[in-house]
């Protein structure tokens, strides 16, 4: 979706504050937020991650910390899964008859959880791009989850490098995965000119990873 | 802003560091109150329906705050610096290079290594959200995730830079990487001159995390100081 989250190329939004000697979290409460979004996500039972950060309303999602998102995602997936009700997150108390059927992440398999590998890419279609093909990223406007920034489409650049394949991340309109659709992504080099227009340096370039749905030819 | 919040080192070593210093004026701050509230009430009510088995969350917390930051970065860089096959092997493969050292896992699963040279100066954003490589650099600062980095980095790079007191010359080429997809890059900075004779270890504690994100170089300073 067109969201405030696609931020590339937006003027306005303040200087970059870098803090000297940052914590990890800055409060207990966003070590626990991280945790139990992977204890939870092991479950396999929650929706798709970032479309539900992405569905939050733009003018909280500019207030909100990073964390304080995570945690609204959060309980929203929860609610939607089935495994919680939303009259329990509102009291804090487990309804009666609430099923206790998924089993909690066990702390035995956290190393596994965290040490997780990519392993073999799936299998898909052959690649129809070459290095140092010449390639445009469509002009498309979906409405779920895409990897596909605004600030590239419509724009032409070369194909750097072919990564390989990866399933497909995007979502439709209510974050229902249109994949895995397995298929190269692909290092896509644009100049800054060709994004920016001339008050780009000449010198400077942008790379991409773009998957093959997401390019046509040039 | 205070100026002095854009250190060139940016607060890069310890993947732990805690509280020391720390002033309390940042967006995080702006957080409800009932947050601290709110997150316990979630987790008791995980907890007392079985979703969630306590022990898994102190792990994983201990985890990333504790053991996983830019240190294994650094120990990654200063074997580049100072074994020539090493470094061939990290620019080719660097999966398995970085693997070589123990360090792997979530978020880093598929690793990509920019070398900065003197014509070439890479920089690495994720515009989308914050997509960063956990194994070697640990969960990426507040700055890293905020609008003003993402916004901009990609559109005024060497103004972004500049904010981090890192000139680039005109005559060198930046390229920006905007982690969009499952890659996740790390940066080879430049090594300083004058550290010729310095041990792997001694090179190590110059490497900050800005210099692995590209904000920053290395810069020659005394180890620990």
């Amino acid at each position: 979706m067109n969201g405030i989250h696609d931020m590339g190329g937006m003027h306005g939004l303040g200087p970059i504050e870098a803090e000297k000697n940052e914590p990890v979290f800055h409060a207990r409460w966003e070590g626990r937020v991280l945790a139990l979004t992977f204890a939870m996500g092991a479950t396999g039972k929650l929706g798709h991650f970032r479309y539900y950060l992405e569905r939050i309303p733009a003018v909280d999602y500019l207030r909100m910390s990073y964390y304080e998102k995570w945690f609204t995602a959060l309980v929203e997936r929860l609610s939607l899964s089935g495994l919680v009700a939303r009259e329990e997150i509102e009291t804090g108390k487990r309804a009666r008859g609430s099923p206790k059927s998924t089993p909690a992440l066990p702390a035995t398999q956290v190393p596994q959880l965290i040490a997780r590998r990519g392993g073999t890419q799936p299998q898909g279609g052959p690649s129809h791009f070459q290095a140092g093909q010449r390639v445009r990223a469509r002009n498309i406007h979906p409405i779920g989850h895409t990897r596909l920034p605004r600030y590239a489409r419509g724009r032409q650049g070369l194909i750097e490098r072919d990564y390989g394949v990866f399933g497909f991340q995007d979502t439709d309109a209510d974050g229902h995965p249109l994949g895995p659709k397995p298929q190269h992504v692909y290092s896509v080099r644009f100049a800054a000119r060709e994004l920016w227009g001339e008050q780009a340096s000449p010198r400077d370039y942008i790379y991409i990873d773009l998957w093959e749905d997401y390019l046509e030819p040039a | 802003m205070e100026t002095s919040r854009r250190g060139t080192a940016g607060g890069a070593a310890a993947g732990s560091a805690h509280g020391a210093g720390h002033s309390h004026d940042h967006d995080h701050q702006a957080v409800p109150s009932d947050l601290t509230l709110r997150v316990k009430s979630l987790e008791s009510l995980l907890v007392e329906k079985g979703l969630v088995d306590r022990a898994a969350l102190d792990a994983l917390v201990d985890a990333y705050e504790n053991k996983i930051g830019p240190r294994n970065g650094a120990r990654v860089v200063a074997r580049a610096w100072t074994d020539p096959a090493y470094k061939q092997r990290l620019l080719a493969d660097a999966n398995s290079a970085i693997a070589e050292l123990g360090f792997s896992g979530r978020q880093g699963e598929h690793m990509v290594v920019l070398e900065n040279t003197p014509k070439v100066h890479n920089l690495v954003v994720c515009t989308l959200c914050s997509c960063y490589p956990w194994p070697v650099l640990g969960l990426p600062p507040v700055w890293y995730k905020s609008a003003p980095y993402r916004s901009r980095a990609v559109i005024d790079p060497r103004g972004v830079l500049n904010e981090f007191g890192t000139e680039i010359g005109e005559d060198v080429e930046v390229r920006v990487w905007d982690s969009t997809a499952d890659l996740r890059y790390l940066v080879l900075p430049e090594r300083p001159s004058g550290t010729e004779k310095f041990t792997e270890d001694e090179l190590a504690a110059l490497i900050t995390r800005d210099s692995m994100i590209g904000v920053a170089k290395v810069a020659l300073r005394k180890s620990g100081s």
